[in-house]
This record gives structure tokens, C-alpha cells and sequence, in this order.
């Protein structure tokens, strides 16, 4: 039995994970980055439109600050998310993104004086200020004050994985792709390692390590209609799950993104709105700002999902082989904007539906339908990125609920969570690898290394005569059709039952390649299985969420609940036969929030039931702040939350015309 | 609910037929004969052989490996040859080719594994390592400050060569790379130029010719520009080989 020892591991190579392996490199531990694919072939490289930080450069972006962000963020998540992270978050973003321009990310640069812009789908001029000259710009996003999502075309996250990937290299650190974690080695609450499969020799190796990383990015796949790539099927959310302790939160927070091009499902990025982009009807009707005055299409994700779902039903969709859509048009911005910031869109709407969306009017439109994007949920974990369950074990990014986004993450804060969590809870990885001692013996490893031998060997036993594949299509359908944009108690009862058959199902596949190398078929079986466990949760978590919250929407419950679900759905598996999650809950502590609940000021009015301590706490806020008189915007904010960060990261920033203030 | 496999296609829209031959090797099994295999389907539209290679793993033969991550033409895992041209399978629509046969063969140059499967990760690894491709500054950058403003066409010039998803088809497409095993190809050379047209990057010509300024670096391309012409995300190559090449000629 192969066992490979280091200091730090690392599972999965995406931009979480490799930033967080030069923050181990850098404390000077031997660090190991296990990945399913070439890193740079992560899911990371997909994000298109951009990442947040309020740097405030452009003039568009004038007055904006970590406050400003900080609000966007909470109000975003439908207040779900963990307000103490979201300071963390908003503190660094800036941090981040000027360190990822050091290292080469070539973001676009502010030119001084006069620009044309398309806002509300007119053409409009603005003047960028000379001392803004040369400094990182920015585009508008949804559910964002400012202009603050930072860019390299529509191309951001390869340059910004490229970047930390080969940072990640010249440090040293050793990568280790087509290697697949499939459980969690781990003993009395710590964790020392994973079994990882190699997915090419099909031999089991354990990497035995002091601190153990999970860093593998969302579950998408589990529906049938999803932007995220193929490997995006939360193998190491799953196998966190199967250790029985750690605890997944919010499972049922899925994001469904308004653009993705039908039928294929890639994403058009929110940069094409974001630019000015619109969307239209049959009619060629341009319909958000019906629905959505303000923010119109630029409301948040959940919002104008929705949106254009209530719109479909009215019988205003276009109708298609696929079934209904409706058009994205971002003709209105000129070619040469379009070749220049959209390039990855034009490029994806000639290939994959021979559309060029530069051609002017109708014939430029591209179909658009909201289809599975994010996975707010994932391995719940304290602010420090160290699982709330299990010592020794972090997760970061996506994979994680840290949790940054609540019910529903802003557009332009997801490479930004990935590279930002990378830092922090990178930092904190790394401190406990640097002062912990391996404490696990060769007799436990071999034990789950045997244990995984063996359930290896079980699948390719099974011999029921029915195809993987097939549970596979049921279950990506099931959780489409039912576990959707729209919920409801009697689709969502359904669903958990027929996950739950479906799981019991697995054991009359018949696995036809009996071998253990290069067997795509064998890889396909355990991870369903898998699959199927975090499926389970989404849809148990759905189907007890009596209430409407960000992305979570049940048409039998319509209101956001804060007077009974202003917390935290937390599942775990907890016996290994088990066929289906344990449920439990963490309250939100409305008493220590910066910003208590209230109407996020675009979606649905009058659809919430407010706590009563949300206006107790308002009250405290306005008597601090009295109290406290005239103070800078750092003290007041220290006195509402107080937060801790990592490796000096809570340093003030600088800012073009306000210095540090 | 679930039903083995269909053994015939439904057809009622009376799409055409095409046949998809594959090339069938595990080069982890003892006693492997490569070999090609065809494959019968139905052409849905808008077909990619991304579609059409998951239909047949999924439906006809579970037992098929390939490389997909994004399907989107993004990440560069999918270069296989197409025809006899190295593409990638994600941006190949089936309806390109009139008389409906496709042939595909695993990228050349690169460790085979199985079937159209390819080791690309550790050979980009090195390649970046070899060329150094990442910033190389003395500057200490303080990143709670405002940061180094850079001329927005700089930037721009920057970012079209940083577009490169080092998928492995310039590589598939080079005579020089057949015969220089070390050879870091067009791929390699790109970055290089990157960096040198970089701000933030404060390596001198020097430095560069120390690092590619031999038969593996830019004095081994022959100038055939099959990486230019087969390059999908149609980087401007030839001129920055050339670029990289008068820079280096003109030291010595």
C-alpha cells in the first residue's frame, strides 16, 4: 500500500486551493495539490465577467469602500450569509486583487477622459479622472452599489488561475493531477489525510498530512441543466459528508444563473448585462424593468431568474425545440466593445449556436434560459476555514459554506471568495500545519485505505443488471425538474423519495469493465453514489425550508421567515447505511449582526416576516453610534462587529482621492 | 423506470447517421493492441463531439475514455485529431463534415493513457517551469496600496497573449516538437513573450535568452507555423516567435 506523507494537502487545484498552497509554501511546509485534472484546467478558469473589490478607481466606482461591499454582500445573501466572513472578505478583496496584479493579471486599466458607456440601454459618456489613469477598472454587476467587478475581458478567471498556478510553481509546490480523494482518513474528530485514487493506474494511495484542505469547487452537476463544468460534482464535498461528522450548511442554497446560452448551458457571463446588455421577450419586449424598476436587469442573480421564469409562464417566452427561452441582447454595445470585452461570448455564441451577437438587432439575440450556476452550500466551516466538526480539516472556496454568500452569491464574488478565502483561510491552514504534529498511525491509514479497497471492490460486484448511467439521467432530471428555480412541498416530497430509491438503487448496477485502471465506468458508479448523498441534502433541505429566501424560493411559502428560518439548514450522514441526511440548525445571531434584517431593496415587496429583534437591534445600532459620536467609518464599524483577519490582511487600503480613509 | 440501454436510436425526425471512428488503446493494460473502433449515431443539431462522445460512453460503451472538463472551449482539455487536424472536441460541431465520418486519434506528443485520454498537466508544468513563467521582480509591492498604474493598451496587449489555455495543439501541430522532445513550443515561447512585454516583469533580454535561447527554446522552431494555424484561441504566434527570436539573435 502506497503512502505519500507531507506537510500540507491540499485537495483540489482551483483557485482556493492553490492560493492556499502558497500560503503553506510560503510558511515553508512541504505542500502536496491533489486535482482530478491539470489545475489549470480547473473550474476557476470558466469564470468569465469578473471579480469584486471596492477599489473605487473609475468613476463609476467613486465612493465605494469595504462598507459599501460589505452591504451589497448581506443584502445579497438575503441576510444568510455570516456577516463576521463578509467583513473578513470585503477587507481583503482588495488585498487580493492588487497581489494578483503583481503577479501579472493583466486587468483591464482605466484610460483617462471621456469613455461611452451603455447604462439603462441608452449610450451615455463619462469622464475617468487623470489620476485614475492606468489603475484597475471596473464593470457594473447585479445587486452591486458601485461599479466594482474587476475584469480581463470575459476571460478573468484563467488569467487570474494562471497566475496563482504558476505563482504555485515557481514555489515549488508539488502537483499531483488525476489523483481523486475518495475519503477522509480521520480519528477521534482529526483529520489526518484522504485516500486518493489514482485515476489513471486505478492504484489507492494514502496522503497522509497534519492539515488536510478540501478546495473542489461546487456540486453542480447533480442538475440536469448546469453552466459548471463536467468534474464539478462535489466528490470532496461528499466524501466530507461520509465521514459521518462534518457538517454540510445550507445545502439547499443553489444559484441558478440568469444567461446561460440554450441548449448547451454555458455561461454567458453577467459582464453581457453588467455592459448594458438586455433581455427581451417573443415581442423583442424588453421586460425587467417591469418587473424590477431600480435595478432592473441588474437585480440579483436569484431575482431575475425568476424574474424571466414569471415572465415564460406568462406565455411570453420563445418558443424552441429546447422549449421556451428568452433572448440576451448585447448588439446594443457596439462591435467593437463586444470583440474587445465579450470575446469568450461572441466566440461562444458563433460556435455553439452560430450567432454572432455583434450583428445588429434580432439577429444578433442570443437564447438565454436560468440554469444551475453556484453551490452556496458545502462543508460548513468557522470563520478560520477549519471545518466546525473536525480538527485539521479546512475547506475553501466554493466546496465551502464559510459562508459568504447566504442564500444567494453576487455575481463577481465567487473568484473573488476563491482567491480571498485562499489568503485567509490559507493563512489559517497554514499556521495549524506549521505548529500541529501528525498524530495518526500507519495501522489507522491502512484501515481506511483497506475499508476503500474493499467498497471498490463491492461496486464492481453488484450484479443487478442495471446501468449507472441511467440513475445518473434520473437523478439530474428529478433534481431539474423538481428541486428547480420554483419549489414546492409536493414536487419537493417527491424528489426525496425518488433520491432516496435511486440511492438504494445503486446496489443492482452491474458495473460491465471489471478492471480497476482506466476504468471510466467504475469512476462513474461511486462517484453517483456520491452524487446522489449531496443531491439528497439539497433536496431534504429544500423540502424543510418552509420559507422563500435568496435563490431558495417555495411557491407554498412565499415569504422570507426570519421569525423561524433566520438560520443555518446543517446536514451530515450519519450512519454509513443511511439513506438519507440528518437535518439540524444554526441559529443567525440577529443581536451581533452589523446590518440586521430587513427588505434588500429589489425583488418581491412586503414578502417578509421580519423578527422582532431585527428592530431591537437597529435600535442598539442608533444608540452605539450616538454614543459614539464622530468617528472615522473604521472605529464605528469595530464597535457593531468586531472581526479578526489573518497576517496583517485587515490593514486599511488605499484609494485613489481618499488616501486610506 | 430504468431500462437497459437502447440497442437502436429514435429517429423520428429522420436526422442523418454518422459514424464516429476511434482509436482503442489502454496503455496501462499488458497486451493491449490498438485499435479503431466505429460507433453509429444519430446527429442531433448543434451536435458537438463533445455530445456525441458522451452519448457513445453513456449509451453504447462505457468503457471510452476521453478528457472533457469545461465543454465550453475555456479550460483546453479536449484537443484531440479530428481528421487529421488537432482540435479541440468541445468547439467541433459534427455537421462540419459532409460526408458524416469522423475520425479521432488521441493528441500526438504527448504520454498516451487510454483511448483519446493524454497526459498534458505534468508536461505544461514542466514546460512552465522551464521558461519561468510567472513575474520576476525585485519590487516588494505593498497590496494595501494603490497599485502600479499600467497604460491600458499595455494591459490589453498583455491580456491577448495571457488568453492561451495551454491545450497542447500548437505542440500537435509542430514538426520541431517531434524531434526535440524538450522542446517548449509555441506554447512555451508565448509566455515568454508575455513577459517580456510585462511592466510588472523586470527580466532583461539576458535573462530570457538564458532560458529559451537555445534549440529547446526559439532557435528550435523551423518556422512552420503549424501552431498558428491550428491554434484555437487564434493567438498571434508566428510574430511573437519572431519577436522573441530578434530579441535574441540581436544579443549575440
Amino acid at each position: 500500500m502506497k503512502i505519500i506523507y507531507t506537510d500540507a494537502l491540499i485537495v483540489g487545484g482551483g483557485l482556493a486551493g492553490l492560493r492556499s498552497a502558497i500560503a503553506a509554501r510560503d510558511k515553508g511546509l512541504d505542500t502536496i495539490v491533489i486535482s482530478m485534472v491539470p489545475v489549470k484546467r480547473s473550474h476557476s478558469a470558466a469564470a468569465q465577467g469578473g471579480m469584486q473589490a471596492s477599489l473605487g478607481n473609475s468613476i463609476k466606482g467613486e465612493g465605494d469602500n469595504e462598507d459599501v461591499h460589505f452591504a451589497d454582500t448581506v443584502k445579497g445573501s438575503d441576510w444568510g450569509c455570516d456577516q463576521d466572513v463578509a467583513r473578513m472578505f470585503v477587507t481583503t478583496a482588495p488585498k487580493a486583487i492588487r497581489e494578483l496584479a503583481a503577479w501579472g493579471v493583466p486587468w483591464s486599466r482605466i484610460g483617462k477622459g471621456p469613455r461611452e458607456v451603455v447604462i439603462n440601454g441608452k449610450k451615455e459618456t463619462i469622464v475617468e479622472k487623470d489620476e485614475a489613469h492606468g489603475l484597475i477598472n471596473a464593470r457594473d454587476f447585479g445587486g452591486t452599489k458601485k461599479w466594482r467587478t474587476c475584469y480581463t475581458s470575459d476571460a478573468t478567471g484563467h488569467t487570474m488561475l494562471y497566475a496563482v498556478a504558476n505563482e504555485a510553481l515557481k514555489r515549488e509546490v508539488e502537483i499531483h493531477d488525476k489523483k481523486e480523494a475518495i475519503s477522509i482518513i480521520h480519528e477521534n474528530g482529526i483529520c489526518s489525510g484522504v485516500v486518493a485514487r489514482d485515476l489513471i493506474t486505478g492504484e489507492l494511495i494514502a496522503y497522509v498530512a497534519r492539515g488536510t484542505m478540501i478546495a473542489t469547487g461546487g456540486y453542480g452537476r447533480i442538475y440536469k441543466q448546469s453552466t459548471n463544468a463536467i468534474i464539478c460534482k462535489g466528490i470532496g464535498v461528499a466524501i466530507a459528508l461520509e465521514t459521518g461528522i462534518i457538517e454540510l450548511g445550507n445545502m439547499e442554497a443553489v444559484q441558478f444563473h440568469p444567461t446561460p446560452i440554450v441548449p448547451s448551458g454555458i455561461l454567458l457571463t453577467e459582464g453581457c448585462r453588467g455592459d448594458g446588455g438586455v433581455l427581451r421577450d417573443k415581442d423583442g419586449y424588453r421586460f425587467m424593468p417591469d418587473y424590477e424598476p431600480e435595478k432592473k436587469e441588474l437585480a440579483s442573480r436569484d431575482v431575475v431568474s425568476r424574474r424571466m421564469i414569471e415572465h415564460i409562464r406568462k406565455g411570453k417566452g420563445v418558443k424552441s425545440p429546447h422549449g421556451d427561452h428568452l433572448w440576451l441582447d448585447i448588439s446594443i454595445l457596439g462591435r467593437e466593445h463586444i470583440e474587445k470585452n465579450l470575446h469568450d461570448v461572441q466566440d461562444i455564441s458563433k460556435t455553439f449556436n452560430g450567432i454572432d451577437p455583434a450583428d445588429e438587432g434580432e439577429k444578433g439575440w442570443m437564447p438565454v434560459l436560468p440554469m444551475q450556476h453556484y453551490s452556496m452550500g458545502g462543508i460548513r466551516v468557522k470563520p478560520t476555514g477549519e471545518s466546525t466538526k473536525m480538527k485539521g480539516l479546512f475547506c475553501a472556496g466554493e466546496a465551502s459554506c464559510w459562508d459568504l454568500h447566504g442564500f444567494n452569491r453576487l455575481g463577481g464574488n465567487s473568484v473573488s471568495e476563491a482567491v480571498v478565502s485562499g489568503m485567509i483561510v490559507g493563512e489559517y491552514f497554514a499556521e495549524y500545519c506549521a505548529t500541529t504534529h501528525l498524530n495518526t498511525n500507519t495501522f489507522t491509514i491502512e484501515k481506511f485505505l483497506e475499508e476503500q479497497k474493499e467498497y471498490l471492490e463491492e461496486i464492481l460486484s453488484y450484479d443487478g443488471g442495471k446501468n449507472i448511467f441511467d440513475i445518473k439521467d434520473r437523478m439530474r432530471t428529478i433534481m431539474q425538474d423538481k428541486v428547480g428555480v420554483f419549489r414546492n412541498g409536493k414536487d419537493l416530497d417527491d424528489a426525496v423519495n425518488e433520491l432516496e430509491e435511486l440511492l438504494k438503487m445503486v446496489k443492482e448496477i452491474t458495473v460491465t469493465d471489471k478492471s480497476f485502471c482506466n476504468n471510466p465506468e467504475l469512476n462513474e458508479a461511486y462517484r453517483v453514489t456520491k452524487m446522489l448523498k449531496l443531491a439528497l441534502c439539497v433536496a431534504k433541505g429544500a423540502l424543510d425550508r418552509t420559507e422563500s429566501r435568496g435563490a431558495h424560493y417555495r411557491e407554498d411559502y412565499m415569504k422570507r421567515d426570519d421569525e423561524n428560518w433566520l438560520k443555518r439548514t446543517l446536514a451530515t450522514w450519519t450512519n454509513p447505511n443511511d439513506t438519507m441526511p440528518t437535518l439540524h440548525y444554526e441559529e443567525l445571531d440577529i443581536n451581533k449582526m452589523e446590518m440586521p434584517p430587513a427588505f434588500r431593496g429589489y425583488g418581491k415587496k412586503g414578502a417578509i416576516i421580519l423578527n422582532a429583534l431585527s428592530e431591537v437591534r437597529e435600535t442598539e445600532i442608533e444608540q452605539i453610534k450616538e454614543t459614539l459620536g464622530k468617528v472615522d467609518r473604521f472605529t464605528m464599524q469595530e464597535a457593531l462587529l468586531s472581526f479578526e483577519l489573518p497576517n496583517n490582511y485587515k490593514r486599511k487600503n488605499e484609494r485613489v482621492g481618499v488616501g486610506y480613509d | 423506470m430504468i431500462n437497459k440501454s437502447q440497442q437502436v436510436e429514435e429517429n423520428p425526425e429522420g436526422y442523418r447517421e454518422i459514424e464516429i471512428t476511434i482509436f482503442r488503446y489502454n496503455s496501462g493494460k499488458k497486451d493491449d493492441k490498438p485499435a479503431y473502433q466505429t460507433y453509429k449515431l444519430i446527429e442531433t443539431p448543434g451536435m458537438t463531439l463533445y455530445i456525441a462522445l458522451i452519448k457513445i460512453w453513456s449509451t453504447m460503451d462505457h468503457h471510452l475514455s476521453f478528457d472533457f472538463v469545461c465543454r465550453a472551449g475555456i479550460c483546453g482539455s479536449c484537443s484531440m485529431v479530428v481528421n487529421g487536424k488537432p482540435r479541440l472536441a468541445c468547439k467541433t460541431r459534427t455537421e462540419e463534415f459532409p460526408d458524416g465520418k469522423i475520425t479521432l486519434l488521441p493528441l500526438p506528443t504527448f504520454k498516451h493513457i487510454k483511448d483519446l485520454s493524454v497526459d498534458t498537466g505534468n508536461w505544461m508544468n514542466d514546460m512552465s517551469i522551464k521558461v519561468e513563467s510567472w513575474i520576476h521582480s525585485k519590487e516588494e509591492t505593498d497590496i494595501a496600496a494603490i497599485e502600479k498604474p499600467i497604460e491600458p493598451d499595455v494591459a490589453q496587449a498583455v491580456f491577448e497573449l495571457d488568453r492561451c489555455i495551454e491545450c497542447g495543439i500548437c505542440l500537435a501541430s509542430c514538426s520541431t516538437k517531434i524531434m526535440h522532445e524538450d522542446f517548449v513550443g509555441a506554447v512555451g515561447l508565448n509566455r515568454s513573450a508575455r513577459f517580456a512585454m510585462d511592466p510588472h516583469d523586470d527580466r532583461t533580454d539576458d535573462e530570457f535568452y538564458e532560458l529559451i535561447g537555445d534549440d529547446n527554446g526559439v532557435f528550435g522552431c523551423m518556422s512552420l507555423m503549424g501552431c498558428e494555424d491550428h491554434c484555437p484561441k487564434e493567438l498571434p504566434l508566428q510574430t511573437k516567435i519572431a519577436y522573441m527570436r530578434r530579441k535574441m539573435v540581436s544579443l549575440k
